[in-house]
């Protein structure tokens, strides 16, 4: 029994970093009804800044601070130069863009950082707490997803400028004719998915550790996650990524070898599409023909 | 009364001759100059440029796999790489264990790669746009893993090594330049497989379903079964590819089957034109000179031109390399067509 806490409290931890990357898939989804294949290339990106200010001397939450502002703008300018020709496109198109974007990023890393796997630093110590159900590592992932959608939700909630975000995600032309800039709302939103995915990497670099590959598995995770709550749903995908990561770890334990776990993923985002292609919260889109 | 040259040419081309020969006769000509030309290649080319070569060709028929399904029928797939590992294996598998002879490989590996296509394109039937694409990346990203994980068939992080091919006996042909003929016929014979299947009724269905889905279920058009097809025959042709790759290289393994395979198909597809069979030789080209010239720059370098290069084409040429021709060349031949110059009249 404590074997199994243990185990569903490790995967509540991953599931919190799957929780984070899900939420930025999402948050671009619903802007731009783009699926960002380069949201995990982007992370790690991120996760690579982090680890070069940290080199370089700065304290850990310093250079926090300094990678989320980067990968603000970052993700703001990214979607200003490079994926707005092809937001009304295709969705080849799109898709071909944001698989470039992958490409581009996972070989910019390979080429700054080498592809050496690098240690990478955690700002919380490794002690077991709660009668040794979870470390204090893992309580401190958890807490900074805690915290980090707290400010989302009021952002969201509280905020004008969030206001007229989920307005020109919700509806473009009446945002427009409101006088809402859609445009820069939603470079704002690749912003915000940007910040997120950082915030990922930087919780789930000192497990994984440093190379330019590390995000493709939690990348997977995070999709499932999205589409097992709804990839329309920020609630859900927060939700889901919690569920997904429980499940992996346990279905790691007890039901089949961990050299398989990407297959586990792709199982379960195959049956999450295939039984509830909505997901738990997502609500059905109905096309006009 | 005398007519001038050039006004004899211009009634030539009116009755759809150009110097004394019909278009027709002038397609047979390009068709035999580029089989000439295929055939001459590797006679002139040292032993490793013909290996490239064949890599080509192979990249090729796997990249015209992708088309049928991606191009023409709009399913937008990010793993075939995983179809080109199932024909490796399954030929490495039958040569390595059963000893069956290479050639008698080819069929049961296309079987293969086509049966899981199909088994795939099943749910693939609820995924539409980026779902799919999503569906298969995962598919791509877990098949390294898996194929390390049962290891008693895929012999594991190391592969399997295959019997080097003999060529028959008395056709004076070594071993690099005989594959290089054997792949040469099987390329051929999948373009016009394709072309025969694409440009007729089936064809006609699969654009009318990747263009708009409902109107052509109300037109009768069994969407289902034609979207399941399409997969399947899409991943036989890159499962042969992968089949025969397993024959050139000598070798399998897990590695070179990464997710990284598969996007470079991608890459290969827009770059020669997603919804062109043509396209697909570009596409090979693409894939086995532009990295071995761009890793003079560095190691990381071939994957940032695949990158750039699918930025590029999607903004400046979405219609790929052929794709951009095509509309051209058919202005071109339509000038000189009998049909026309009767409708002219």
């Amino acid at each position: 029994m404590h074997e199994f806490l243990q185990q569903v409290f490790s995967g509540l931890a991953s599931g919190a970093v799957y929780a984070s990357l899900a939420l930025a898939l999402v948050m671009i989804y619903r802007s731009t009804e783009l699926v960002n294949f380069a949201q995990g290339e982007m992370a790690m990106f991120s996760t690579y800044i982090a680890w070069t200010l940290v080199n370089a001397g700065l304290p850990f939450w310093a250079a926090f601070v300094i990678t989320l502002a980067v990968s603000f703008l970052g993700g703001m300018a990214i979607e200003r130069v490079i994926v707005r020709p092809v937001e009304n496109a295709p969705v080849f198109a799109a898709v071909v863009v944001c698989i470039g974007l992958l490409l581009i990023f996972n070989s910019l890393a390979g080429f700054l950082f080498t592809y050496t796997v690098q240690d990478f630093p955690s700002p919380f110590p490794d002690r077991p707490v709660l009668g040794a159900l979870m470390t204090t590592r893992d309580l401190g992932v958890i807490a900074v997803t805690l915290v980090m959608l707290a400010l989302l939700f009021a952002f969201f909630r509280f905020t004008t400028t969030g206001l007229a975000m989920r307005a020109a995600a919700q509806n473009p032309e009446s945002a427009r004719l409101c006088g809402i800039r859609v445009g820069r709302m939603l470079a704002i939103g690749w912003g915000l998915a940007a910040l997120i995915g950082a915030t990922a990497g930087i919780m789930v670099a000192p497990v994984l550790f440093l190379d330019p590959n590390m995000m493709s598995g939690v990348l997977l995770y995070a999709f499932a996650g999205a589409l097992l709550g709804g990839i329309t749903s920020p609630v859900g995908a927060v939700v889901g990524g919690l569920i997904v990561g429980v499940t992996e770890n346990l279905v790691g334990t007890y039901l089949i070898a961990t050299q398989l776990k990407l297959t586990v993923a792709l199982a379960l985002i195959i049956i999450v599409l295939v039984l509830r292609p909505n997901g738990l919260f997502g609500t059905a889109v109905v096309r006009r023909v | 009364m005398t007519k001038s040259v050039l006004a004899l040419a211009a009634d030539d081309i009116r009755a759809g001759r150009y110097a004394g020969l019909s278009i027709g006769a002038w397609r047979w000509l390009a068709a035999g100059g580029a089989v000439a030309l295929a055939v001459a290649l590797p006679f002139a080319a040292s032993k490793y440029q013909v290996f490239e070569l064949t890599m080509v060709m192979i990249y090729a028929i796997a990249v015209l796999g992708l088309n049928i399904l991606t191009g023409y029928n709009g399913q937008i797939s990010l793993g075939h790489g995983g179809f080109f590992a199932a024909g490796a294996y399954t030929t490495a598998i039958l040569m390595q264990r059963y000893g069956v002879p290479y050639w008698a490989t080819l069929p049961p590996a296309a079987l293969v790669s086509f049966v899981l296509g199909v088994l795939f394109g099943l749910p693939a039937l609820r995924f539409e746009g980026p779902y799919l694409a999503l569906v298969t990346l995962a598919m791509a990203v877990a098949v390294p893993q898996f194929l390390k994980y049962f290891d008693t068939w895929t012999g594991g992080v190391q592969g399997i090594n295959l019997i080097k091919v003999k060529p028959p006996s008395g056709i004076g042909l070594d071993h690099d330049r005989w594959l290089y003929f054997v792949v040469l016929v099987i390329l051929v014979l999948a373009m016009r497989v394709a072309a025969n299947l694409l440009h007729g009724r089936s064809g006609r269905a699969l654009v009318a379903i990747r263009d708009h889905p409902i109107a052509a279920a109300a037109m009768g058009i069994p969407t289902a079964r034609y979207k399941t097809l399409a997969f399947g025959t899409s991943t036989m042709f890159t499962g042969v590819a992968g089949a025969l790759a397993a024959i050139v290289i000598g070798y399998v393994s897990p590695e070179g089957y990464s997710v990284f395979l598969s996007l470079s198909f991608l890459v290969g597809s827009a770059v020669g034109g997603i919804a062109t069979i043509g396209g697909a030789i570009v596409g090979g080209l693409f894939i086995q000179f532009v990295p071995n010239l761009a890793n003079d720059i560095s190691d990381a370098a071939p994957w940032a031109v695949y990158g750039l290069a699918m930025l590029l084409f999607m903004y400046a040429m979405p219609r790929g390399v052929v794709g951009s021709l095509e509309p051209w060349l058919r202005r071109l031949s339509r000038r000189i067509r009998p049909h026309d110059a009767a409708m002219r009249k």
